[in-house]
């Protein structure tokens, strides 16, 4: 099995922020009482006048991006992903993509992998909530290097964004300048037998699966990083069905509404209606419990994928 | 109590008072004109705010109806979106549209959405609506200003029931923490909400002392006289460090007797009857009825 080195999404944000605010003066970095667990503390240091905490009060936090992004500035506005959607919904909905502001709203610690802290902290539902919202864009990077291209990518381009990232450590799966484009898949891997489509830090395990499905049972997998869950690579996933024939999609999030959702309804307007499964969390709230002992309850490890691949080919 | 100008700037002289209230008098018939053609809308809350923005369009702001977004124009965010009648009635006044546009009000295509919009309505400078969020999106241009070290002014107009609000209390902490001084806020205080008067409904009183707790500069006025209004902000720009809010006592559908302190007429537009008497009471005459639509 291939062994990848391993690093936070959320370290790679924060130097990227600092290299923003060198290059561009238009960039204000916002955070609610978690700029150190954000990673915003850096950006901070080199341009105080450019960071503000607004302390915990992420509703007026995401009212005042809307109103820098009204007078010309490219905000970032960070904290968990369950306070930065959940409960600024409305701010985002009104102020900020209903304008259409240039408002990057930027959360770490999405997913059941914030662990110890529980449900009420562990954001299941954020694609979900964002992929609605018109003219919000939504990206789930990969890994270390993913994390660092997309904060690039989405302030090169104007506009509300949803960016999803977790706490933990996860493995590096690209390479450094490996490109990177919003609205683009990527194939990681190649195969004609079954598509794995992951997103944010389940590409490293839809990675892990495709190895286990070669090695253990001679099934090539081909696999994607949807690293633009909104908009969707339709042409990439309409193409994987059509040469592959069946359909596995991965995510750290509840499967209603999430992206493998969004592929579905994708998949069920195109031509290739092939079989499909959505790993990912049911309907159902987290629970305090490790990272790793919370995955594999709740069904997200590489072996639930392989089982996922096999019902896809079996149902072929 | 009531808040008298200061020594240092001249006030307004009666010829200018007169022509404000010549224009707020058109605002206020542009409101039920616009609304009773809608069918729709909210005349009482729009008529309570339609002095003070008259007042800021036509004497206090620093603006350029021709270049709509003039990046040192001041602004302001009209967090009681639902007024967006009195707003709209003022720009049309000001030149941003055609006043004869006003008539579109709610309709489909019309670039005057139910709830002021920035991307279809020139001269809107923040999209509103949803309670409490006007005074942070304020919060946040005033900031830019101060970052950018530019001085154009940020006002803001919240509604009484919007103080109920949680965010509303946020963003006064943050403008009092960021010391915008350049945030000048008007509380239309017309007692009134939807379901009651605020006081029945939950109670925001003692407002002052809530403002003056969270750090704000806080001035009382009669909000619907413009000399009073004019020298509140004239108060305000002299105040560093702090911003300053403006509790501006108003009355429900000011200026139509029978819309005044009326709960009915919050949300509701004037019938046919209803306009014929709404105008008539404006001093609005047959001819300049007739020539509408």
């Amino acid at each position: 099995m291939t062994v990848w080195e391993m690093a936070k999404q959320r370290d790679a944000y924060g130097e990227a922020l600092v290299e923003l605010g060198r290059e561009r003066d238009d960039i204000v970095v916002l955070g609610a009482d978690l700029a150190g667990s954000c990673r915003l503390k850096k950006f901070g240091d080199e341009f105080p006048e450019r960071m503000f905490n607004v302390g915990i009060a992420e509703q007026n936090m995401t009212g005042v991006a809307a109103g820098l992004a009204l007078s010309d500035k490219t905000v970032f506005s960070s904290t968990f992903a369950v306070f930065a959607t959940g409960r600024a919904y409305d701010q985002i909905r009104q102020s900020i993509a209903y304008p259409k502001l240039d408002v990057k709203i930027v959360s770490t610690h999405a997913g059941i992998t914030v662990g110890g802290d529980g449900a009420s902290h562990q954001m299941l539902e954020d694609i979900a909530l964002m992929r609605v919202l018109p003219n919000v864009k939504v990206v789930a990077p990969a890994d270390f290097h993913e994390s660092r291209k997309a904060t690039f990518a989405i302030a090169e381009e104007e506009g509300p964004f949803y960016m999803r990232m977790g706490r933990s450590s996860v493995p590096i799966i690209t390479e450094e300048d490996d490109p990177f484009e919003i609205g683009t898949a990527t194939k990681v891997k190649e195969g004609d037998d079954v598509t794995l489509i992951g997103t944010g830090i389940m590409v490293s395990r839809c990675l892990k699966a495709a190895e286990i499905l070669d090695k253990q049972h001679d099934i090539g997998a081909r696999v994607l990083n949807m690293s633009t869950i909104k908009p969707l690579d339709e042409d990439k996933i309409v193409e994987s069905a059509k040469e592959t024939g069946g359909i596995v999609t991965a995510e750290e999030h509840v499967v209603s509404q999430g992206m493998g959702s969004g592929i579905a309804q994708v998949l069920s307007e195109s031509n290739y209606h092939v079989p499909m499964k959505r790993v990912g969390i049911p309907n159902v709230f987290g629970e305090s419990g490790g990272s790793e002992e919370l995955m594999e309850k709740y069904g997200l490890t590489a072996e639930h994928i392989v089982e996922s691949a096999h019902d896809v080919l079996e149902r072929r | 109590m009531v808040f008298g100008g200061t020594e240092q700037m001249p006030p307004l002289d009666d010829s200018k008072v007169e022509e404000l209230e010549e224009i707020a008098r058109r605002v206020r018939v542009h409101v039920v004109k616009s609304t009773h053609e809608a069918g729709s809308g909210h005349p009482g809350g729009s008529l309570s705010a339609t002095d003070i923005l008259t007042a800021l369009y036509f004497e206090i702001m620093d603006h350029r109806p021709e270049e709509p977004e003039w990046p040192k124009r001041d602004r302001l965010a009209l967090s009681k979106g639902h007024a967006a009648p009195a707003l709209y009635g003022v720009l049309a006044e000001a030149g941003y549209f055609p006043v004869e546009e006003l008539m579109t009000l709610r309709q489909l295509g019309s670039r005057l959405q139910g709830h002021p919009h920035v991307r279809t309505t020139p001269g809107v400078d923040a999209s509103t609506g949803s309670l409490g969020q006007g005074l942070s999106i304020a919060a946040g241009m005033a900031l830019s200003a101060k970052l950018d070290r530019e001085s154009y002014q940020v006002f803001a107009i919240c509604g009484d029931g919007e103080m109920q609000s949680g965010q509303i209390w946020e963003a006064a902490m943050f403008s009092s923490h960021n010391k915008l001084d350049n945030l000048t806020v008007f509380l239309d205080r017309n007692m009134l909400q939807i379901d009651g008067s605020t006081e029945e409904v939950s109670s925001i009183e003692p407002i002052i002392s809530k403002w003056n707790s969270f750090g704000w500069h806080v001035l009382e006025i009669e909000g619907h006289d413009m000399s009073q209004i004019y020298d509140a902000v004239e108060k305000s720009k002299e105040v560093h460090g702090q911003p300053t809010i403006i509790i501006a006592h108003t009355i429900k559908g000011k200026g139509v007797p029978f819309m005044e302190g009326s709960l009915a007429f919050h949300g509701k537009a004037a019938n046919d009857e209803e306009l014929e008497k709404a105008l008539e009471a404006l001093g609005e005459k047959d001819e300049d009825l007739e020539g509408g639509e």
